[in-house]
């Protein structure tokens, strides 16, 4: 009877090792604080404990999730998912050529891929309050937001082209051990489609004032909000089948 | 022969033990499977790359009536997202589907479902739904109101290209658009604004119904 429990703990044990998806995952305690958009009277948002992949996704990992999903590979990918730049670097169907580094983030994505590869990890896509949350950690500090020289490195990141093809976990270790929020690609969230932007073409959207606060001058507050401006607007400018070249994902549970 | 019983019992209970261990692995697979599940095949021809009809979400209707976007195929829909409690911009978008609605002749009318989608499914349930399809005379075969997830909501947004934010907890700030869908599920459409003329998106409505005809 013993060892047939054993026995039955060991092969549980051995599923579980062979299904955890949350071995690459970091636990985040959640907090409060407030995002350069979406507070409403600059109110802290409040953020509950949930864990988050420690890297983005790779092209090792998508390429698996293609091979298992083909319905989500370059070919057959619909329409309504997913524009015509899906997957565009990839050689073939199920081959992203030499040319793209098997530990480098997956990008040209959309948003529908993105969420479909996280639920079948049993996971999701972060929110941006999650995703942002996560963001403002450096090395040592929960919010290093107001540190000069945390925001120089973002924005300088900003500046430097094709930061894409680089391999995962190369930037810094974050507070929470998470890598690449920052560095490497931009990442799609599950809300995303949350952003209204005053002064883009749709005419009807509420504007945010906090948006439009302190790009001119150049102290740490402005630069980090700057950098801040620059992820949302990205976010607000993007539609759910679109995909580019400097934009991947992670995926969150709770 | 009360031994032979006794250890027949200890084999039942050994094998139930076993089933409870095996039992998660199975519910976790059938969990995984799920995401694999393939599109059930349409009767006529294919549903298109394009088409709303690839949305395997699940919608509840103002008559508690559980349906798939896909069972709408064979209508144009004029679809809009709104949610009931809104004090605003909503009560001129639904004015905005009013005065669509009866400018279109009846034989086009038969062709068309006037789809009002929920952004709040908390606060919407399908009986705030009818009463509110009700107080606002929205009340023939032609009106459909939606709800559905949260998760489902927002992945249907995104397919419209609106975007909505909850901003407390009675309101959301939304893209005001209309759009229009073939009988295909094709987005041919979209109308944006509040109080805009309606003029082309009548004629899209019309000339993709007469294509029906």
């Amino acid at each position: 009877m013993i060892s047939r429990i054993k026995t039955a703990i060991f092969f549980l044990l051995f599923i579980s090792s062979l299904c955890a998806q949350d071995v690459n995952m970091a636990a985040i305690d959640g907090g409060t604080f407030v995002p350069l958009y979406g507070a409403t009277n600059k109110k802290p948002v409040k953020v509950a404990p949930f864990k988050l992949d420690v890297y983005p996704v790779t092209y090792e990992q998508y390429l698996a999730f293609v091979k298992k999903y083909p319905e989500y590979s370059r070919s057959k990918m619909k329409g309504l998912f997913a524009d015509k730049s899906y997957l565009s670097q990839w050689k073939s169907d199920f081959d992203f050529g030499k040319n793209n580094l098997s530990n480098a983030p997956i990008t040209n994505v959309s948003w529908f891929a993105a969420k479909k590869y996280c639920e079948c990890q049993g996971k999701r896509l972060p929110t941006m309050d999650e995703w942002e949350f996560v963001a403002m950690a450096d090395e040592k500090r929960v919010d290093a937001r107001t540190k000069e020289e945390f925001n120089k490195y973002i924005m300088s990141w900003y500046e430097k082209p094709n930061a894409y093809a680089n391999p995962i976990g190369k930037t810094f270790k974050n507070y929470w051990g998470v890598y690449d929020m920052h560095g490497l690609v931009w990442e799609w969230t599950a809300d995303f489609n949350s952003i209204f932007l005053s002064g883009e073409s749709r005419k009807d959207k509420a504007t945010d004032k906090n948006l439009f606060c302190g790009s001119g001058s150049v102290n740490a507050t402005d630069l980090m909000n700057y950098a801040a401006f620059m992820r949302y607007a990205f976010r607000g400018s993007l539609k759910a089948n679109y995909t580019t070249r400097n934009l991947g994902f992670r995926c969150a549970k709770d | 022969m009360k031994g032979i019983l006794d250890q027949n019992r200890k084999g039942i209970f050994k094998t139930a033990w076993y089933f409870l261990l095996v039992l998660p692995i199975f519910a976790f697979f059938l969990v995984i499977q799920s995401c694999n599940k393939k599109e059930s095949t349409a009767k006529e021809k294919p549903i298109s790359d394009l088409s709303i009809y690839n949305l395997p979400s699940k919608w509840t209707t103002q008559n508690g009536q559980n349906i798939e976007m896909k069972d709408l195929r064979g209508k144009v829909l004029v679809m809009v997202m709104i949610y009931t409690s809104c004090k605003s911009a909503c009560p001129r978008l639904v004015a905005d589907m009013r005065n669509i609605e009866s400018r279109l002749p009846s034989d086009v009318k038969e062709n068309v479902k006037l789809v009002l989608v929920s952004i709040d499914p908390e606060v919407d349930t399908p009986k705030r739904l009818k009463d509110f399809s009700i107080e606002n005379k929205m009340e023939g075969d032609q009106w459909l109101f939606l709800r559905s997830t949260e998760e489902n909501t927002r992945e249907f947004a995104a397919v419209l290209a609106v975007n909505y934010k909850k901003i407390s907890p009675m309101d959301f700030s939304h893209s005001n658009i209309i759009s229009v869908f073939n009988a295909e599920g094709e987005l041919v459409y979209q109308q944006e604004g509040l109080g805009v003329n309606s003029d082309a998106t009548i004629n899209k409505i019309t000339e993709e119904s007469t294509k029906l005809n």
